[in-house]
């Protein structure tokens, strides 16, 4: 079982490896709890302070796990000039999926599109999404 | 039989891993390729410069059969003909990790120059190109290097920004997911040019292909650039990030913020040392032009906007993808003859050219050349060059609020006209919305934007006015 330790230890010798252990953090536990704030700031000589400062600030971390599937829907210009607005009230009628807004997957063109891990969809429309949100 | 379909984040996301599995199942040999960017055909299947697409799978025994619809050959396409494509020169062509495919096509012989030219006749080279920076601020990259590589320090750095927020912004995903080696070879060669043997790649956390695309040509080309080392640093869902400094912050371990300028970047950049912070396209271009020369590069374009600009086409349009162009094509062109025109069929209301902080630009300027000045001089910017096509379905008070929203969202904090201006011009647009006081609340934002615009410490809050005002200026019908 992979421990905090074991992250910091990780990213040794590296410049600047805050970014880099929190993103292992939250991969590996879902979230980036007090403790592992504490154990990380004692282990990089930072405050507790500067660490929530830096884990609060970034979309990315979450202070507590999701347990429930996520859908990242994105709800940027490009996305909304090809209908995305029209398919959030589909997401917002159910709770079993937690579908988030994300600005921009780089799928522009194809949109409205949707993230979900490191998967990608795109040309969704209200059936796709909703058989998307089915198998989630 | 030999059938290339992309893995390009587009092509996958349109179902062509499945297009690829079947196409296997059915005996081909199949080959993953970087997209040739024309992303209306995706999943785009090509045999022996044939294309295919959009591909379903019910096609694939009579694309095999040869009885299938195509559309021709793609370098015939006028999508394809009407394009300058320098830094995109291989998208459709090569498989974006094969060291034997770059080899075989140019590859690895601008680092190759620059080695033997040596750092001035490098950085020579960028600045009679005419280069400047393609993120968005249009900087010659040429005086950029040449004052880092003029600053006395132990330590310099190649920051490469790939932090491609832009809403209608895909080309510098594109070239990491489809040419990462060429992204790799110019940081080579601009480390150095100015003496860095260090460089990052800052990635979007939003772009996982690209991040493990990137990943996997460092490990294979790592000895070919040696002693010049990259690493791929990944971002962690802030848009802020993709301002120079704000990501430089980032790198560091710390919150997003924004730094004053002075000291720039080039003088005082990663943990303070010399630092080259260029976008992915800026990088990317550099060994074209190592190769053919800086005046070559320079042919292209028109006053001082030299070179290409691969233009992303976006939004609501019938043909979007990658458009790369000499500067000089005007926006009409680009948006009705190549793009051809929504993707709805209704009519073109506007574009936003420059992501979420580009103005919206009815169809009656549409006769603006691709110029960074001409821009400018007509309240607009052209960014990172995407354009989100909208037709006449848009509510433009919705998209003036979501400008302030996504500011507010998005602001680093440190500078109260944008994080307490964004929030306040929020508020005041639902106002609008909601019909209350909407004279004197229009009147507010005008003068809200004036602040924004000239008291904020970076674009995010200096620039949100502009789709603001835009959106107010030209189309006054939506706000009554």
């Amino acid at each position: 079982m992979t421990t905090i330790a074991d992250i910091v230890a990780e990213h040794e010798g590296r410049e600047g490896p805050l970014l880099p252990i929190l993103h292992d953090v939250q991969k590996t536990f879902g979230h980036v709890s007090e403790d592992a704030m504490r154990e990380i700031a004692g282990a990089l000589n930072l405050t507790r302070a500067e660490v929530y400062g830096v884990v609060s600030f970034y979309h990315d971390f979450r202070k507590e796990s999701e347990v429930r599937p996520v859908i990242k829907l994105c709800r940027a210009e490009a996305c909304k000039a090809r209908g995305v607005e029209a398919l959030v009230p589909i997401a917002d009628a159910q709770s079993r999926v937690k579908v988030e807004a994300v600005y921009c997957l780089g799928l522009c063109s194809v949109g409205p599109a949707a993230m979900i891990g490191d998967a990608v969809y795109a040309r969704l429309d209200a059936e796709r999404l909703t058989t998307l949100m089915a198998n989630a | 039989m030999k059938v290339r379909i992309s893995d390009d984040a587009v092509a996958i996301a349109c179902g062509a891993d499945a297009i690829a599995a079947a196409f296997d199942r059915a005996g081909a040999e199949v080959e993953r390729v970087s997209s040739w960017g024309m992303h209306w055909l995706e999943p785009l299947a090509e045999i022996d410069g044939i294309g295919y697409g959009p591909v379903s799978a019910d096609m694939v025994a009579a694309i095999i059969a040869g009885d299938a619809p195509s559309i021709g050959r793609i370098e015939d396409h006028l999508f394809i003909t009407k394009q300058n494509r320098l830094t995109f020169a291989r998208a459709g062509k090569t498989r974006p990790t094969s060291l034997d495919d770059y080899y075989a096509s140019e590859g690895w012989l601008g680092l190759a120059k620059a080695r033997e030219m040596g750092s001035e006749a490098t950085i020579a080279a960028v600045l009679e190109s005419g280069l400047r920076g393609r993120g968005g601020a249009g900087f010659p990259a040429g005086i950029k290097w040449k004052t880092v590589a003029g600053a006395p320090a132990d330590q310099k750095y190649i920051v490469c920004n790939a932090d491609e927020g832009d809403s209608a912004t895909f080309a510098d995903r594109m070239v990491m997911e489809g040419d990462p080696f060429m992204l790799i070879e110019g940081m080579a060669i601009a480390g150095l040019a100015v003496g860095a043997n260090k460089g990052y790649v800052y990635i979007r956390s939003e772009y996982p292909h690209a991040i493990a695309k990137m990943e996997a040509a460092i490990i294979a080309s790592s000895h070919l650039i040696a002693p010049f080392v990259v690493e791929v640093r990944v971002g962690a869902g802030a848009y802020v990030c993709g301002e120079e400094t704000s990501l430089l912050n980032s790198l560091e371990g710390k919150r997003g913020e924004v730094r004053a300028k002075p000291p720039l970047p080039a003088l005082e950049g990663l943990f303070g040392k010399p630092t080259v912070v260029n976008n992915v396209l800026t990088l990317a271009a550099v060994p074209w032009i190592l190769v053919h020369g800086g005046e070559a590069y320079a042919a292209f374009g028109m006053g001082r906007s030299k070179g290409t600009m691969p233009v992303q086409l976006a939004g609501n349009v019938k043909h979007g993808g990658l458009f790369e162009v000499a500067f000089g094509i005007t926006l009409g062109e680009l948006v009705n003859d190549i793009g051809g025109g929504t993707a709805s069929g209704r009519s073109v209301r506007c574009v936003q050219v420059g992501g979420p902080l580009g103005a919206y630009i009815p169809p009656a300027q549409f006769d603006l050349p691709f110029d960074y000045e001409a821009f400018a001089a007509a309240d607009a910017l052209i960014g990172h060059a995407g354009i989100t096509v909208f037709d006449d379905t848009v509510d433009m008070a919705q998209m003036a609020r979501f400008a302030m929203e996504f500011c507010a969202i998005e602001s680093c904090g440190k500078c109260t006209p944008c994080r307490l201006g964004s929030t306040r011009g929020l508020e005041t647009l639902d106002q609008i919305i909601a019909g209350k006081n909407v004279e004197a609340n229009l009147a507010l934002i005008a003068d809200l934007s004036e602040t924004m615009k000239f008291g904020s410490l970076c674009a995010l809050g200096g620039f949100t006015p502009y789709p603001v005002m835009s959106a107010i200026t030209h189309f006054p019908e939506d706000f009554k």
